[in-house]
Parts: C-alpha cells; structure tokens; sequence
C-alpha cells in the first residue's frame, strides 16, 4: 500500500525531471553558458598568482580561503552536535 | 527529443539515480534505510553538477607547463562540490547518532511502532 | 581462524595505507586530491584499526584528550595561518599579496601558504572521523 502510493507520487516528477534533462544545453559542449569567462580567469591566472598548478586546489585555498575556513567548523560543529546527542548535558548524568 | 536526451546521458542517470533515492526513503519504515536513501539522492545531485562541467576532449585542470595552451575542463563545479560533500557527511554523522538514541529509548527502528508507542504514552 | 587471517593482513596493510593518505595530503597543490580526501583516507585507516584490533587497543595510543587536542588543533591552525597575511600588511588570508614567496609552480615547496593550510585541514578531518567513530562505538 505505502509502495503504491510512493510510484504513483514519485511518477510525474521522474517525468519532468526526465524532460528537463531534454532541455538543458547540449553535453560537454565547450560553448556551453557554463564556460564564460570565469574559468577562463582562473585557468589562465591562477598560476602566477596562486602559485599551485593544481587549479581546484588554487580555487579552493587561495581565492575562496573563507569558504574553506568556515567549512571546517562545519566539521567542528556536526562533532558538537553528535557528542551532545549521546552523551548528554552533565546535568542529567548525575543522577 | 530522445535523441537529444541519449546525447545527454549524465542529466538523465542524474534523474534517475535521484529519483531511486526518493523511492528509497518513501517506501521503507526502517529509519537506516531512509538515511541510506538520503545518501543516494545526495549522490546524484553531485554527479549532476559536476557533469555539468565537462568540456569534450579536455584533460583535468592540472596545468601541464611543457605546453600551456590545451583545453581544459571547467575546474569550478568540482571546487563547490567538496563544501557539499562536507555537509553530506556531517548530516549522514548527526542523522546516525540520533537513530542510535532513539533506540536507545523506544526499543525499536521502526516508524510506524515508533509512533504506535508515542501515541500510547500520550494517553 | 578468520580473525587471525584479518589481523595478520590488516598489520601488513596498515602502513601502506596511511601512506597513501599522507601522500595525497602532502600533494594537495600538484596532484588531484587535497586536505579533506587526504584526510578521510587517514581517518578511514584508523577507524579500520578499530574494527579489527578493538577499541581498547586504539584508545591506548590516540586516547581521548589528545583526539579533541589534534581536533582544535586544525582548526585554530588554518586561522592562525590567515593572520600571518593580516601582520604583513595585507588583508586576512592573503598569500601573495602580502608578499610571500611563492617559489616555482610545480615544487614540492611552492603555492606559499597554500601547503601549510592544506596539512592543517588533513589532521583536522582525519582526527574528526576517529572522534566520531569513538563517540557512535562507545556504550556506557
């Protein structure tokens, strides 16, 4: 019963995700929107001005440095969280 | 149109992978199953993106100095997709401490007898 | 029997694999990879020591305080290495325009503070993953 029902809402929106995938720009295009002058920037630049010659690593570390910062104390913070779910507060451990 | 849609083969084994995740998290009670379902719609939303980068006949954006002037694929969606994967795994550790406290008070994994106890002891 | 098979492989099997990890976190700017999939390749190793040689035996060598010391380590690293920018003159975070040599692209030692906040962000995960895996394993 609960399967029936799940097919038959999930139906039509595997159909339009299935007739979007239809309409978007042509596959490994390279004049696709995607390829406009941004990445051309950091292709060409991101050597002298970086100084790796890995170009994902470059975007990642030196032009996006604050992203990754606070990344990490997303990391940080999901720790937090799972020692306060099965540890508990120490108010209720000294019973 | 299905010749275009077979020309964009990644966007439809996006959809589909997608869509096998949502069957996933619908269809079973058992809450591990759901968090497995949520692992796999996560999946296909990360090969969506970066697929959307490709370039044909490109090589990876590591930049050869013998000779600079080759195509490369586009380096940005793989640079947003780690913080991605970041949040995945923390949502996936926080889901699974808390599956394991719920156990730890109901006995059980189970939704639907989750709920048949809760609805009892509100009584 | 099965156990004894699992050990003696695992012990041999242990050094190449953090290796491995140590080697794609060390390369992050010349190789594809990088701190955090270094960093999982490290705390993967570890949580496998556990699976196989139990938990008592991993926390004898990495016990709890020096797991959340290494833990607070990353992060305060990555934000002290961006004041290092801020006392040169520049702005926070900046690796070449506050005039850090940035050594010739395609060296081991070259990318300025790009390779310094790579190892940071590896410890950082690798010691989150063990942390984590302490803390869903642990019963009291």
């Amino acid at each position: 019963m609960r399967k029936i029902f799940a097919l038959v809402v999930l139906l039509p929106c595997v159909a339009a995700l299935i007739l979007l995938a239809a309409e978007l720009p042509p596959y490994a295009c390279p004049d696709n929107p995607t390829n406009n002058e941004v990445p051309a920037r950091y292709l060409e630049k991101g050597v002298e001005e970086a100084g790796a010659i890995n170009i994902v690593t470059d975007i990642i570390v030196d032009y996006r440095a604050y992203d990754t910062l606070i990344e990490t104390t997303v990391l940080f913070t999901a720790l937090v969280a799972v020692m306060l779910v099965l540890k508990g507060v120490e108010k209720q451990n000294a019973r | 149109m299905a010749e275009k849609l077979l020309h964009n083969y990644p966007y439809l084994i996006a959809a589909l992978i997608f869509a096998v995740g949502c069957y996933i998290v619908l269809s079973h009670t058992n809450l591990m199953r759901k968090i497995i379902g949520v692992n796999v719609m996560e999946t296909a939303v990360f090969l969506f993106l970066v697929a959307a980068g490709n370039v044909r006949g490109g090589k990876p954006p590591i930049i050869d100095l013998a000779n600079p002037d080759v195509a490369y694929v586009n380096p940005l969606p793989s640079a947003l997709i780690l913080t991605g994967i970041v949040v995945s795994v923390s949502v996936t550790a926080l889901s699974l401490a808390l599956v394991v406290r719920i156990h730890r008070q109901y006995g059980t994994i189970d939704a639907d007898e989750i709920a048949a106890i809760r609805s009892a002891e509100d009584v | 029997m099965p156990d004894k098979i699992l050990r003696e492989i695992t012990s041999l099997l242990l050094p190449f694999i953090q290796m491995y990890g140590i080697y794609v976190v060390f390369h992050g700017h010349l190789s594809p990879g990088g701190g955090f999939a270094g960093g999982m390749v490290l705390g993967v190793s570890l949580v496998l020591y556990i699976l196989v040689f139990g938990l008592d035996s991993c926390l004898r060598k990495i016990p709890h305080h020096l797991s959340s010391a290494l833990e607070s380590f990353g992060t305060l690293w990555y934000a002290a290495v961006g004041f290092v920018g801020l006392l040169r003159g520049a702005s926070f975070l900046m690796n070449k325009g506050a005039g850090i040599d940035v050594g010739t692209p395609g060296e081991l030692f070259s990318g300025g503070l790009i390779f310094i906040i790579t190892i940071g962000v590896g410890v950082k995960v690798a010691s989150t993953m063990l942390s984590l895996f302490y803390t869903l394993v642990e019963e009291d």
